[in-house]
Formats: C-alpha cells, sequence, structure tokens
C-alpha cells in the first residue's frame, strides 16, 4: 500500500493512472459501440432489445460494471487533482504567451473537454441506464426510449457535440497515454497516429451516427 | 532598428513587477538580443538608471544561463536558438516586442529577467550523475556502446538546463529537461547501474520542487533550443515504470 501511496503521490506516477484508465476506458467505448450497433438492425428493435434486457442479467457484465465506474472515478479524479497541481506550478502568469505556437489545442483543452464529456455522461446515465435499470416497467422496450430521446433535436444535438468533444478528448488522449507508457518511440509514432484516428475518429463518428440515423429517418 | 520594449521590471523577490516601455534606438539587425538590451543599459546608464538585470555567461547558446520570454515565446520566436543567439534582424523594424522572466512557482524572479533555477540544480544533485569515478577516456572498445546509443545519449546530453521547457509549458513542467539527463545515462553502460533509483530520485525531486506535471503538449520540443525531442519524454516514462515495477 506504501508503494501504492508513493507511486500515486508522484507526477508520473498519476499520469500513468490517468493513462491506463483512459486506454480501459477507450477498450470499453469500442465494446459499447459495436454492441449498440445492433440498433441498425431492420427488426424492429427486437435484436436490440434483446440485447438490453440479456445484458444486465449476466453476473459478470454486473462486476465489469462496477469496475468500469470505479476507473471513471479514479481518471476523472486523478486528472482533476493534476489539473489543479498544474495550475499552481507556474504561479503568476504571463502577460502574453503564444500558446498556438507551440502545441496544438486539442491538448491543452483536455480539462474542458473532458468536464464537458462528464456532464453528457452524467445526462446520458440518467436517460438510458438509470432509467432500464431503476426505472423500468413492464413492456419496457429499450429500442423505443433510444428513438424517442434521439427523435428529439435538442437531445440529438446535444449527443452529437458530445461525441464531437470525445473525439476532441481522445485525439490527444490516446497518443499522450502511449508517450506516458513509454511506447510512442520514434518507430512507433506514425502507428500511433494511425490506431489514434479510429479511435478519436471513428469511435465518436460510430455514436454519433445513431442520433443521426432517428433525426435524419423517423 | 528601432524598438519599443516592454520590459518587466522587479524590483526583488518579494515586491510586484510591472512592465516598463524602452526605446531601443540604432539597433544594428546582426546584434543579438542581448547586445540590444546591453545598447538600452547603456543608455540607462547614462541617464543614471537602474539597469535591467537579465542572466547571460557563454552568449554563444552553450551555457543555459540566458533564457527570456520574448512576445510570448520562450527565447523568441526562432526554433532552436537561445536568447543570446537570437539575431534583431527577426524581428520587424519599428514594432514593440514584450519581454517577461520565466515564470514558475519553481523559478522565482530575484530581479527584473533573472529568475533562481537552483531547483534544476537540486534535480541534478538528486541523480543526474554516475556515482563512481569512470577515470579519464577509456580504450575505444573497452566498454562497447552501440552507435545508435552513443548518437542518441549525445543528443540527450545537448540538454544546457536552460528552463526553457519548463517555462514555455502550460504546466510548467521540466520532463524534457529531466527525460534528457534521464536517457543521456539510461542509454549509456556508466549510467546502467544507477538507472532505477536515478529516474526515481529525479521525479521525486522535480515535484518537491513544485513543477507542473507533464501533459504531453510537446510545447517544450518546439522551444528547446537544443531541439531535444520528446521521444526522451516517452524512454524516461519507461525507465520510471521499469523501476517501480520490473
Amino acid at each position: 500500500m506504501r508503494a501504492f501511496i508513493d507511486f500515486y503521490n508522484s507526477s508520473v506516477g498519476k499520469k500513468l493512472i490517468v493513462g491506463l484508465t483512459g486506454l480501459l476506458l477507450i477498450s470499453y467505448l469500442v465494446i459499447h459501440l459495436f454492441g449498440n450497433l445492433l440498433i441498425f438492425r431492420a427488426d424492429g428493435g427486437e435484436a436490440f432489445d434483446t440485447y438490453a434486457e440479456v445484458l444486465p442479467q449476466i453476473v459478470v457484465i454486473r462486476i465489469i460494471e462496477i469496475g468500469l465506474f470505479l476507473l471513471f472515478i479514479l481518471h476523472i479524479i486523478t486528472a482533476a487533482y493534476t489539473w489543479i497541481l498544474n495550475k499552481a506550478a507556474r504561479g503568476d502568469a504571463y502577460k502574453i504567451q503564444k500558446k498556438n505556437e507551440t502545441s496544438k489545442v486539442t491538448s491543452r483543452t483536455m480539462f474542458l473537454t473532458g468536464s464537458i464529456v462528464f456532464i453528457f455522461l452524467v445526462v446520458h446515465m440518467r436517460q438510458f441506464w438509470f432509467n432500464s435499470r431503476y426505472e423500468a416497467t413492464e413492456g419496457y422496450s429499450m429500442f423505443e426510449v433510444v428513438r424517442a430521446t434521439f427523435s428529439n433535436p435538442v437531445y440529438g444535438a446535444f449527443y452529437i457535440v458530445a461525441m464531437f468533444l470525445l473525439g476532441f478528448h481522445l485525439k490527444h488522449g490516446f497518443q499522450s497515454a502511449c508517450q506516458t507508457f513509454g511506447i510512442r518511440t520514434k518507430n512507433y509514432v506514425s502507428f500511433i497516429d494511425l490506431i489514434g484516428i479510429v479511435v478519436w475518429l471513428l469511435i465518436p463518428l460510430g455514436f454519433a451516427s445513431m442520433p443521426l440515423y432517428f433525426l435524419l429517418y423517423f | 532598428m528601432n524598438f519599443t520594449l516592454k520590459i518587466w521590471r522587479q524590483q526583488n523577490r518579494t515586491s510586484k513587477g510591472k512592465f516598463i516601455e524602452y526605446q531601443a534606438i540604432n539597433i544594428s539587425p546582426d546584434m543579438s538580443f542581448l547586445e540590444m538590451l546591453d545598447a538600452v543599459n547603456r543608455d540607462l546608464t547614462k541617464k543614471s538608471e537602474d539597469n535591467i538585470a537579465f542572466d547571460h555567461d557563454c552568449r554563444e547558446g552553450i551555457c543555459g544561463s540566458c533564457g527570456l520570454f520574448i512576445n510570448g515565446r520562450a527565447h523568441g520566436p526562432q526554433r532552436g536558438v537561445t536568447t543570446c543567439e537570437l539575431r534583431m534582424r527577426h524581428f520587424v523594424d519599428g514594432t514593440t516586442i514584450t519581454v517577461e522572466p520565466w515564470r514558475s512557482r519553481a523559478f522565482p524572479v530575484i530581479k527584473d529577467l533573472v529568475v533562481d533555477r537552483t531547483a534544476f540544480e537540486r534535480i541534478i544533485q538528486a541523480g543526474g550523475y554516475v556515482s563512481v569515478d569512470t577515470g579519464s577516456a577509456p580504450e575505444a572498445s573497452s566498454i562497447p556502446v552501440p552507435k545508435a546509443n552513443a548518437d542518441e545519449a549525445m543528443d540527450a546530453a545537448a540538454c544546457i538546463g536552460c528552463g526553457a521547457c519548463a517555462a514555455a509549458c502550460k504546466n510548467s513542467s521540466p520532463m524534457l529537461f529531466l527525460s534528457a539527463k534521464v536517457s543521456q545515462f539510461a542509454l549509456l553502460p556508466q549510467g546502467n547501474a544507477e538507472r532505477r533509483i536515478r529516474v526515481q530520485q529525479m521525479v521525486k525531486q522535480m515535484d518537491e520542487d513544485g513543477f507542473g506535471l507533464c501533459s504531453n503538449t510537446y510545447a517544450c520540443e518546439v522551444e528547446c533550443p537544443k531541439k531535444i525531442s520528446v521521444v526522451h519524454i516517452a524512454r524516461m516514462n519507461r525507465e520510471f515504470l521499469r523501476a517501480k515495477f520490473l
């Protein structure tokens, strides 16, 4: 335990924790996206409803769910803690600093994009997870809830904007995590950037395609 | 060339500083930035006014003493040069140039543009050395070092410890400096024995000095006058993981 506290207290240790939890959360997003793609099956939502109904009945899934929750907490708390430490490290601010000339906007706005994605997450969980788990009545259809929600232009637009910002967050986050784990070496930079495109472009695009689909076709 | 300078003046560590405007008149385009400040200081001396304090030593880009935040950039707008190597021809005649000291809690201002960089000395003292006496230069083939390693260690050793990485970083993190020192030793056989303890102690010292955490924005790489690569930060992270878990 002492070793873990020392590790957590060190700056590099905290970065490794944010990076590791971030990478694990990305792997969750991939699984989440593949499952949700069932919504596009032209069977009136039957497959998707079955998927949504069966999934919580599997014990392993419920255990993973708790782990996932802890991952989010650890990621958010550690990242927020580093943000506070970083603010304090500057002391007096520069009167003029041309950050645009030296770094990318995605790398400088991680706290902002992360915060907005967090707000989205709370709304998203309330709308889909909490509803189906604790407020579901007889004949509850997840497909119908999704359709009703995404057909609402306000929620649909909110979802799409949040996915855009998630992409922004992941664009820096993925390669940054690879750097923190020391695997972003000269030979692998282009390979990591390639995988990164899948992460920051395809994952958010895949999620955004769902509200877009319901907004356009229903 | 003529310039209007907005220079940060601060009497001492505790006083509150402010920008004061000066005119730099008849400046040669071939002057270095520091020579331009010398010229301004000469005028101030003639008027019996307090000179602008700034750090400098070798004036050929190898000592790491000079370091000014010029127009919002560490060591000014040119890449790969220190403030002393920066020439006035890179500025537009007649414009205003803003000059600030490095700003970091770990680099407190001593006077005007001079900051206290002993935090870097403490980081070096924590592990930036080889404990045993390595003696004079050995026979070339007695300790085999792969050419690629020798080259990369040499690139890392080019770090002059000027502090631009921490100054430019939005988090005030000196990871480029620290990683260059860790890399330099980790890549060579002489540094191998202490690689675990070195990285841990240097990171610990960096944290104690109140520097921020690296968030991989890579601004340091852009601003480094010696063009040290962030590849060294990846290596340092690997070294840290290895020291903790392997």
